[in-house]
């Protein structure tokens, strides 16, 4: 089981970014998650650039959507809803349509900030976003809130709970990527 | 059947399809709170046994759900509404048909819909006595309707309305019209 960590931050030392990197740590007995990192090579969603061979950043991002058994998104809050890059890939993955590498993909999405309420607002809009883009959205948010005060200066989570908490994000999001037996 | 019975036979002996041209399998739903939307779905079979001990039988592919409209015919097969990679087919499985006097009819069986089974209870209307069409068939019409809560299956994809209330109701009423025709014997 392959699972793929989507960030919504762009930002270096991005804390949703260390989040994922701890859901690596995290991730349960089978699992394998692994951080994609193609968010700021994507050009912004158009039609006219939307053809039968689009540019190599968007057939990479259509790839690697496409191919993971599901994808753990975590996003920041930028004026109260998700970050428009996220969103653009988001826009891209969701083309063509009924066919497009979001299209059954089963998703969860986890999202944090430094304030107190952990981009709650930004997590509920990715997941009807993602809904109407045509994935499969399970689990619950996972708002993490104070985030910087959970890891430590090179980004390493703190928390145990927390920590244990991304686990149970991981396995539910597994359990419910398993195909259906044929 | 005693003629010591209230009730009529359900549908004479013999199995019937239902021919899809001429049969309607659709749905409807509260819109924004102020009237009444509806779909159909295109792709869908149904039999009917008649006789001393009657049943009924149907499934629709949920890939052929028809609203006018091709991302919202797309939304409705994604696994906010009905999954149908998952779920590709919605059924029903008739447990018990009664006919009255006056042709209208009641039963009860148990409809399937994104794999959740619920029991079900169906009023509706049969034609009085089968009819022969102009290439020499047999035919015969029933009409069935039934009212579900479509959250008990699943189906629970809303969004509020600005004035209050939701976007997409969850009563929903099933309405088939069944055209069957008679099977060779």
């Amino acid at each position: 089981m392959r699972i793929l960590a989507v960030s919504g931050s762009l930002r270096r030392d991005s804390h949703n970014t260390q989040l994922l990197r701890a859901a690596i740590e995290a991730a349960p007995e089978g699992v394998e998650v692994e951080l994609w990192e193609g968010l700021g090579d994507l050009p912004l969603y158009d039609q006219d650039l939307d053809t039968s061979e689009p540019v190599e950043s968007v057939r990479r991002l259509r790839e690697a959507w496409s191919a993971a058994d599901a994808i753990l998104f975590a996003t920041p809050e930028y004026n109260g809803s998700v970050p428009g890059g996220l969103k653009n890939a988001i826009d891209w993955a969701s083309r063509p349509l009924r066919e497009a590498a979001l299209t059954n993909q089963t998703v969860s999405v986890i999202g944090a900030s430094t304030g107190q309420f952990g981009a709650m607002w930004a997590q509920q809009d990715l997941r009807r976003i993602l809904g109407l883009a045509g994935a499969r959205v399970v689990g619950d948010e996972l708002p993490v809130a104070r985030v910087h005060e959970k890891l430590d200066h090179d980004g390493r989570l703190l928390d145990a709970e927390l920590f244990e908490r991304l686990r149970l994000v991981l396995e539910t999001l597994a359990s419910a990527a398993v195909p259906l037996a044929a | 059947m005693s003629i010591l019975e209230s009730t009529k036979q359900f549908a004479p002996a013999g199995t019937w399809a239902a021919d899809p041209v001429h049969s309607n399998v659709s749905f409807e739903v509260g819109y924004a709170g102020v009237n009444t939307f509806r779909g159909s779905f295109t792709d869908f079979q149904a039999t009917l046994t008649g006789g001393d001990t009657p049943s009924l039988e149907g499934s629709a592919k949920v890939a052929s759900v028809d609203v006018k409209d091709e991302a919202f015919n797309g939304h409705l097969q994604s696994p906010d509404f009905f999954d149908a990679e998952r779920y590709p087919e919605i059924s029903f499985t008739a447990t018990e048909l009664r006919r009255n006097e006056d042709n209208t009819v009641e039963g009860s069986g148990e409809l399937t819909i994104k794999g959740v089974t619920q029991p079900i209870e169906l009023t509706g209307t049969i034609a009085a006595a089968p009819a022969t069409d102009p290439m020499g068939r047999e035919r015969l019409g029933l009409s069935l309707e039934t009212a579900i809560d479509r959250t008990q299956y699943g189906v629970s994809w809303n969004a509020p309305n600005q004035s209050g209330g939701d976007y997409v109701g969850n009563d929903v009423k099933l309405i088939v019209e069944l055209a069957f025709l008679k099977a060779a014997e």
